[in-house]
């Protein structure tokens, strides 16, 4: 019963554009969704290798950059006398090249700042992603800065009379959904495979993990780089969503909305960033409904996430899955077997 | 030559505050092991306190300054109380988490009761600057370094010299020790973190009437202190006090040679290239945590 669960989800999921008919809300589900394969990849470090990325939103950032100039074409002087220009190119291999190229970065991120752990690898993840967004504003020449890159193309697939247009909601949204299973899945295979069970042991214990022959660094590079990958794929979703990208998309809150949604719905656990996600994702809608300020709302975002920690230190996932665990299992397998169980069969 | 001796002296100037900043989030994080996400909270509230102060009540704009000092070390003494007295032992991750929650929620809290707009305070110094021969300084900025290296040197003399100061350095060595010695660890935690949102809130407040005050300030500025605090090596107040300075001589050369547009950006890429070069920063003597 339980294996069948998540694919009943799923299920669910996928027919919401058949009797949904509220656009504004389909909005909001599509935004949630993109947040929620962001915060997946967030999980992926924080709650698996244990490692507090707070430049997490430079992935997405670029991700999104990467495939806006990529699909828009470009034309930048790097030196005096030396051009680099491209031709627009299309959506798909576009958001292709923000997923590599976000993935690229958080490799060499990965190389040089996990020689430092702890206050020094976040305030260094912090510092990364400010670069990348005062780069953002500055080189105009590229990004055009603050006045942002507009009309990015939309994403089409098939052609002429066959063309579907992801400018359509309910077709974005089944597009975020396979993102999204996609990226739980190769998640889930990950953490369960050998590299993934390195990650965990050092994050449970460094030096030991270290003593029994594991490669610390190289792990932590590979979590880094998939992570980094598919928060840029997030990225370069929403930019061909909302069709605008300004240097506000590396705003520190955005980096924060990811945090609280991985540590509310459970670090370390596969649907921890999912109902987090959601919770956060509605939480804004709720309030805005009740007329209450942007303000009072990042107000309540803060003290509600000081509450978390105190009362769920462990998040909303192992909390649920503690109360379900009077079975076989372990709090943090039970919370979502299915989807690592049924992979294996496979 | 003259434009570089006066960005020299406006770096001197400006460094002095960014050292205040700086001593306070490494005396937190030295004593404490919390990264204080707040810090720059605690430097917008020294800003408003003198704006209230100053501007509003019309408070003497000399009296309203260790008036908005004690305002903050009153509310650093709360924070610490209120958020961090139950976390004793907690991981560093966790108090940071609550640290971030809790600099949210009082940005916004900032922003809600001034909204968004800028203010600016009145100073009571001579319009005319100061010339010294090529030179010229505001009135205002002198003072603001005199008063800032004075609080650095109290500062010193407080930890170097003083009952409460040993007693901190002694939990800074070695916490159980000296909690078995007599040394009550949780005054001690309470008075460093007020200590630290003291001299945050007194650069806050020295700032405020040269710039503007603005519920976002306090972002650069606490980036800016994380920046000083990885240059001189975490726990370390000399440390912070050269990082503070040496930050300010890189962001104003930075800005004066290079390009304005990324002065900010300086610091972080000081804080990415010292990492990678010499992880533990400039000064400190201890290993490196984490």
């Amino acid at each position: 019963m339980n294996r069948y669960l998540p694919w009943l989800f799923v299920a669910l999921l996928a027919s919401v554009p058949l009797w949904l008919t509220d656009f504004y809300f389909l909005h909001i589900l599509i935004t949630t969704g993109i947040f929620i394969i962001a915060a997946m990849s967030l999980n992926l470090l924080l709650g698996y290798t244990g490692q507090l990325s707070l430049g997490h939103v430079a992935f997405f950032g670029i991700g999104a950059y990467t495939s806006a100039l990529v699909s828009l074409g470009f034309q930048v002087e790097l030196f005096s006398g030396f051009t680099v220009s491209l031709a627009p190119k299309p959506a798909w291999f576009a958001m292709l090249c923000g997923v590599i190229v976000a993935g690229f970065t958080g490799y060499a991120i990965g190389k040089l700042s996990f020689r430092v752990r702890g206050a020094y690898f976040v305030i260094v993840s912090i510092s990364f992603a400010e670069v990348v967004r005062l780069v953002a504003v500055n080189w105009v020449e590229l990004t055009q800065g603050p006045m942002a890159l507009t009309n990015i193309p939309a994403l089409t697939l098939g052609a002429g009379a066959f063309e579907i247009s992801f400018l359509r909601k309910p077709a974005f949204f089944i597009l975020v959904l396979i993102a999204g299973v996609a990226s739980f899945i190769l998640i889930s295979r990950l953490v369960n495979s050998r590299a993934g069970r390195a990650m965990i042991a050092l994050r449970e214990n460094e030096s030991l993990a270290m003593s029994v022959g594991i490669d610390v660094t190289r792990y932590l590079v590979i979590a880094t780089i998939i992570s980094a990958a598919i928060a840029g794929m997030a990225g370069a979703l929403y930019t061909h969503y909302i069709r605008i990208v300004d240097p506000d998309i590396f705003l520190f809150i955005y980096t924060v909305t990811m945090v609280i949604m991985v540590v509310t719905g459970g670090k370390g656990t596969l649907a921890g960033p999912i109902v987090g996600g959601i919770i956060f994702g509605f939480v804004p809608e709720f309030l805005r409904a009740m007329a209450i300020q942007p303000e009072v709302q990042w107000i309540i975002y803060g003290v509600l996430m000081v509450l978390v920690v105190y009362f769920l230190p462990q998040g909303i996932v192992p909390a649920i899955g503690r109360y379900s665990a009077s079975r076989k299992r372990l709090p943090d397998a039970d919370a979502l077997p299915a989807t690592s169980t049924q992979v294996r069969q496979k | 030559m003259d434009q570089l001796a006066q960005h020299l002296l406006n770096a001197t100037i400006l460094g002095g505050t960014y050292a205040l900043l700086g001593i306070g989030l490494t005396l937190i994080f030295g004593i404490m092991r919390v990264v204080n996400f707040t810090h720059g909270e605690l430097y917008a509230f020294g800003a408003y306190c003198m704006y209230a102060l100053v501007m509003l009540l019309g408070v003497n704009f000399f009296l309203a300054l260790p008036m908005a000092i004690m305002l903050g070390v009153a509310l650093g003494a709360t924070i610490e109380m209120l958020l961090l007295g139950r976390l004793r032992g907690a991981d560093i991750d966790t108090t940071m988490l609550v640290m971030i929650g809790a600099w949210i929620a009082m940005q916004n809290t900032e922003q809600w009761l001034w909204s968004g707009v800028a203010h600016s305070i009145n100073n009571p110094f001579p319009a005319e600057p100061l010339i010294l021969g090529p030179l010229s300084v505001s009135w205002n900025r002198v003072y603001v370094v005199v008063v800032a290296l004075l609080l650095i040197a109290a500062t010193y003399y407080l930890v170097n010299r003083t009952r409460l100061g040993k007693a901190m350095r002694a939990t800074f060595q070695d916490r159980q020790t000296a909690a078995l010695m007599g040394i009550r660890i949780d005054r001690i935690h309470t008075a460093t973190f007020a200590l630290g949102s003291g001299l945050a809130a007194a650069a806050g407040a020295l700032l405020g009437p040269i710039f503007f005050v603005a519920p976002t300030m306090g972002d650069l500025a606490a980036a800016k202190a994380f920046a000083i605090v990885i240059l001189g090596g975490l726990g370390s107040i000399t440390g912070a006090t050269l990082g503070g300075f040496i930050l300010a001589f890189v962001e104003e050369l930075g800005a004066g040679y290079i390009s304005s547009g990324y002065r900010d950006a300086m610091g972080f890429l000081l804080i990415i290239l010292i990492l990678l070069v010499k992880p533990t920063g400039l000064f400190a003597r201890k290993e490196r945590i984490g």
